[in-house]
């Protein structure tokens, strides 16, 4: 069955009339289907959808939105609902002042990958109504203004939703019909991760040298990122002398985007949004996803912050100087 | 503006042969914000720093670097110079160009360019120095003493003798640790139990010595002076208040499967038991695991037959937590697990032992009744050998590369009370170098060698084997004689390697006292501070600290016990004001750095702050500067770099890591 966004929006309606909130975070259409934006709605519901494409993560709107008398509903799709809980543990959010609707989510279609199938002037989506498998399997109608195309919705999907392994939301007041979400999954959760391993170090090198040296430094990463929450981050600090640093070197996007990931290290919630967000395409979130990798195999951790935890049974340095050794 | 001073010591020829110091003096003077640089022989003596003085005066100095030694060694000695000068203290930095350079480099060009961008650095640091101001806190007037062998009721009780109060906590159920397992003691034979049983009454006699006997540290918080101390008593089972010490209920416990660890383990006792005769506190303990009625349910013959009714099989392990103003780590030793060197059929062979098993089979007190009988069938062995360095002075990685520095002179006494007991008994000791440095030692060994007739072999055993009859065959080689000798052996005794109790490293991490590889706890300085740990408060007594035998081991608890009452005595003591300080402008919050203290010196409050936006409320960090030991740990883990460790700023830092690299 395919998620309606009128249904959600009565559930929205149905709460906030209960009292539950205030106003209402969520989605927006914009002057195209594909292009929707998030958005705050306090009188009025004009624009609201729940889509296909409502791929952005609302949970870091709310360190803001917190911050405001009342309460604020906000809807939260399970890879969102990890972020919202790591700013609720981090003392980021006020977690009593707003109402986590967790809906649920069947994968967001990357309008670039639909433009690669050659497919233009696109009006809307629809699914396929003879394959009903919510398996993820199915084939989605692309509505244009010169026809229908049928494509399989895998081949559009989202690389973040491709290795969404959780489907389950976390910390949520309400999760609304979870059984309309459905399983993306392709598998290869950590391929792209296990691929540049293999490189020899100086292609390594120089496939992130290329990756990042597209970087415009348009801090939309950064933005985007639920982990990414501190009040003034290192890079716009005048006095901790960062800043400058990364500007005096001739390839500064290279610690730009080390330093971001040593400071989500251990954090990140892995929502892929930072790779969908770059106007770029870096693929950032391979950074993040290798020491997501290398904490679970080297300290076993994956709720706890590895880098704020100590155990006994933790790997010694050594061991990774073993595993770079062999990497080389 | 920065005035800066350069001063490049020679130390002698300690710097000065290897690092040209007239080039550093001179280059560094050249440096921005130099105004004075010079060289002198030794910095540290009266004239270098009368040097230094006149110069903070003559040139208005605002930053001193010193490039000497480690700051370990001497920054101490130089802010102090500078406080006398009338700048503050924490203006001075120190470049090592001793043990980081001149020491482990034998170019002197090289040498040179080296101290002269390690000085680079600290005039970089020095910049951004800001003065410093030390504070102050009290000192709870009381000591703990963690172990209760020889070494802690030493220390015990000369700090308790000293007029101040003192906490035993010991994990057996009684105190004496090794040497109450000892038969003779080397060099005098005089009998072990004989000279440390009064003292074991003596400590629990005294009114400032309060024994947790059963009991185990559980957490340590604070700092020096003020430590917080959590301290699990574990259940005997057994009410101390009322129990007679009669041992009846020993007597009755119908359970003998449990191997006497006092007797390690060559016979049995009750699963209530009293360790040995002389044990302190004499009340015996339950060990739950063995006894029937905690097994089964069913039993209960020792709570029948005590008239005390002191038996309480409900008790429950009880936490106490208790102030301190300084702890002594007497922890003491164990000996190696001989599961490694399977060339020496130990555990394969019960006549092959160790020789603490031999200490106890000797003892009076032990399962022989001092009898030298052989476990496999009771008999009087007739041929005895001793294997020395067993698992010591080892580098095939299965045991310890140090000496265990006793088991010389322990072997000797074995060897020589053996042939005085039983002078029919031919003794063979395999030793790789005998060593007996020590008052009246090498005497003792020479009488073991010459009068006694011991056969003393150079050369290791290569391999104990059965020669299919029930004999136990020693191979192993003479290198004196060059030849492979075998030993028709009746009984084989193991000098295995000490090390430290197994303890220490859990209580190293819990006192956050450094340790070496080996988990011998680290002394602040190997000569000239022994007995003290590097973190402030923490005291080192007896082997935990190195290998000792039992006059060192006492000699050192009693220095121990000297630096334990030096602190109590005073009633303030300054504190160091390198601590972390956390910018509420820029603090998120996010309790990363709270999660890294390993002081529990962080806490949150809640914090009106102006962002530039208009006001607000925040949870923001805050750092007890009294708790702060200034390591740092949160300033690496802030990621908005709002925590800062004073004196080492990351601006510091990175100044020294730019001044390094350009």
């Amino acid at each position: 069955m395919r998620i309606e966004s009128d249904i959600i929006l009565g559930k929205v309606k149905r709460l906030v009339s209960d009292g539950k909130a205030d106003r209402v975070f969520a989605w927006k259409k914009g002057n195209f289907c594909y292009d929707t934006e998030p958005s705050l709605f306090t009188d009025n519901y004009v624009g609201f959808t729940y889509d296909d494409f409502c791929a952005a993560n609302l949970c870091k709107f709310m360190i803001n939105e917190s911050k405001k008398d009342g309460k604020t509903l906000v809807l939260i799709k399970p890879c969102d609902s990890k972020g919202l809980a790591l700013l609720e543990k981090e003392h980021r959010i006020n977690r009593e002042r707003i109402y986590a609707l967790g809906v649920p989510c069947a994968g967001k279609i990357d309008m670039d990958k639909i433009r690669e199938n050659g497919v233009k002037g696109v009006i809307g989506i629809e699914e396929e109504k003879e394959n009903v498998s919510c398996n993820g399997d199915e084939n989605l109608i692309i509505k244009t203004l010169y026809g229908d195309k049928i494509i399989p919705k895998k081949s559009v999907l989202y690389d973040k939703c491709l290795s969404c392994t959780d489907k389950e939301h976390v910390g949520c007041d309400e999760v609304f019909m979870p059984e309309l979400s459905e399983d993306t999954y392709d598998g290869k959760k950590f391929e792209g991760v296990k691929k540049i391993e293999n490189m020899p170090s100086d292609e390594r090198f120089s496939f992130w040298r290329s990756q990042l040296s597209k970087c415009i430094r348009c801090n939309a990463c950064r933005n985007v990122c639920p982990v990414c929450s501190c009040v003034k981050c290192i890079f716009d600090n005048d006095n901790s002398g960062i800043a400058s640093k990364a500007n005096s070197d001739d390839f500064e996007e290279n610690l730009y985007h080390i330093i971001r990931a040593f400071h989500v290290c251990g954090r990140c919630v892995d929502c892929g949004e930072c790779s969908r967000v770059c106007p770029e395409k870096i693929p950032l979130h391979l950074l993040n996803r290798k020491y997501i990798k290398d904490i679970k195999e080297l300290y076993g951790y994956e709720k706890e912050p590895a880098l704020l935890t100590f155990t006994k049974s933790d790997a010694e340095p050594s061991v990774i100087y073993e595993r770079g050794e062999k990497n080389v | 503006m920065n005035r800066i001073g350069v001063f490049v010591c020679h130390c002698g020829s300690n710097i000065a042969a290897a690092v040209d110091v007239k080039q550093v003096a001179e280059a560094l003077g050249r440096e921005q914000n130099v105004v004075f640089s010079a060289e002198y022989q030794y910095m540290c003596s009266e004239n270098g720093q009368k040097l230094i003085k006149n110069a903070v005066k003559e040139n208005a100095l605002t930053g001193i670097v010193v490039c000497s030694c480690s700051p370990r060694m001497h920054e101490a000695t130089f802010r102090k110079t500078a406080s006398e000068a009338g700048i503050n203290p924490y203006m001075v930095e120190i470049a090592n160009i001793r043990e980081q350079c001149s020491w482990v480099h034998k170019d002197i060009t090289a040498a040179t360019s080296k101290a002269i961008i390690l000085g680079r650095a600290a005039i970089a640091k020095v910049r951004f120095n800001e003065p410093l101001t030390v504070g102050e806190s009290g000192v709870t007037k009381r000591a703990l003493v963690i172990g209760g062998g020889i070494a802690g009721i030493q220390t015990a009780l000369d700090i308790a003798d000293a007029g101040y109060k003192v906490d035993i906590v010991e994990k057996k159920p009684t105190i004496g640790g090794k040497m109450a397992q000892l038969d003779k003691t080397f060099p005098t034979l005089d009998c072990a139990a004989c000279i440390l049983t009064p003292k074991m009454v003596e400590a629990a006699r005294h009114e400032n010595i309060k024994l947790y006997t059963y009991s185990e540290v559980e957490e340590v918080k604070g700092y020096v002076g003020n430590f917080s101390v959590k301290i699990r008593k574990k259940a005997r089972y057994v009410r101390e208040n009322l129990c007679s010490g009669c041992g009846a209920c020993a007597l009755k416990c119908p359970s003998r499967n449990s191997g006497n660890e006092f007797n390690t383990g060559l016979d049995k006792r009750g699963a209530i038991y009293i360790p040995f005769a002389q044990a302190i506190p004499n009340i015996p303990v339950i060990d739950a695991e063995h006894c029937i009625k905690f097994r089964t349910g069913k039993c209960g013959l020792c709570q029948m037959n005590c008239a005390a009714q002191a038996i309480d099989f409900s008790q429950k392990d009880e936490i106490i937590e208790e102030k301190y103003g300084a702890i002594v780590a007497a922890t003491g030793f164990d000996i190696i697990n001989l599961d490694k060197f399977g060339e020496y059929g130990y555990k394969t062979y019960p006549d092959v032992v160790t020789s603490l098993e031999f200490e106890r089979i000797m003892n009076a007190a032990g399962p022989t009744k001092g009898h030298l009988e052989r476990p496999s069938d009771g008999r009087q062995p007739k041929t005895l050998v001793f294997v020395q360095c067993v698992g010591s002075r080892d580098t095939s990685g299965r045991g310890k590369e140090y000496c265990s520095k006793i088991c010389c002179m322990y072997t000797a006494k074995h060897a020589m009370l053996t042939r005085e007991k039983y002078p029919d008994t031919d003794v063979y000791v395999f030793y790789i170098d005998v060593r007996a440095p020590g008052k009246n030692f090498d005497e003792f060994y020479r009488r073991a060698a010459e009068q006694y007739g011991v056969h003393y072999i150079k050369g290791m055993v290569g391999k104990i084997y059965d020669d299919g009859n029930g004999n136990l065959m020693v191979r192993g080689s003479d290198i004196i004689a060059n030849e492979q000798l075998t030993i028709k052996a009746d009984m084989v005794i193991l000098a295995a390697a000490a090390k430290p109790d197994d303890s220490a490293r859990s209580l190293g991490t819990m006192l956050t006292a450094s340790m070496d590889t080996n988990d011998f706890f680290t002394e602040a300085h190997p000569k000239l501070r022994p007995v003290e740990s590097p973190t402030a408060g923490v005291f080192l007594s007896g082997f935990c600290q190195g290998p000792k035998d039992i006059p060192e081991t006492v000699a050192q608890a009693g220095a121990a016990a000297v630096k334990v009452i030096g602190l109590l005595s005073k009633d303030r003591l300054k504190s160091n004001p390198c601590v972390a300080r956390s910018d509420s402008l820029i603090c998120s919050g996010c309790s990363n750095c709270e999660k890294v203290c390993p002081f529990g010196a962080i806490t949150y409050a809640d914090a009106r702050v102006n962002d530039g936006t208009g006001m607000e409320t925040r949870r923001v960090a805050v750092v007890n500067e009294a708790v702060c030991h200034g390591c740092g740990a949160c300033a690496a883990a802030c990621p908005s770099g709002a925590m800062d460790l004073m004196g080492f700023t990351s601006k510091q830092i990175f100044a020294e890591v730019d001044a390094v690299c350009r």
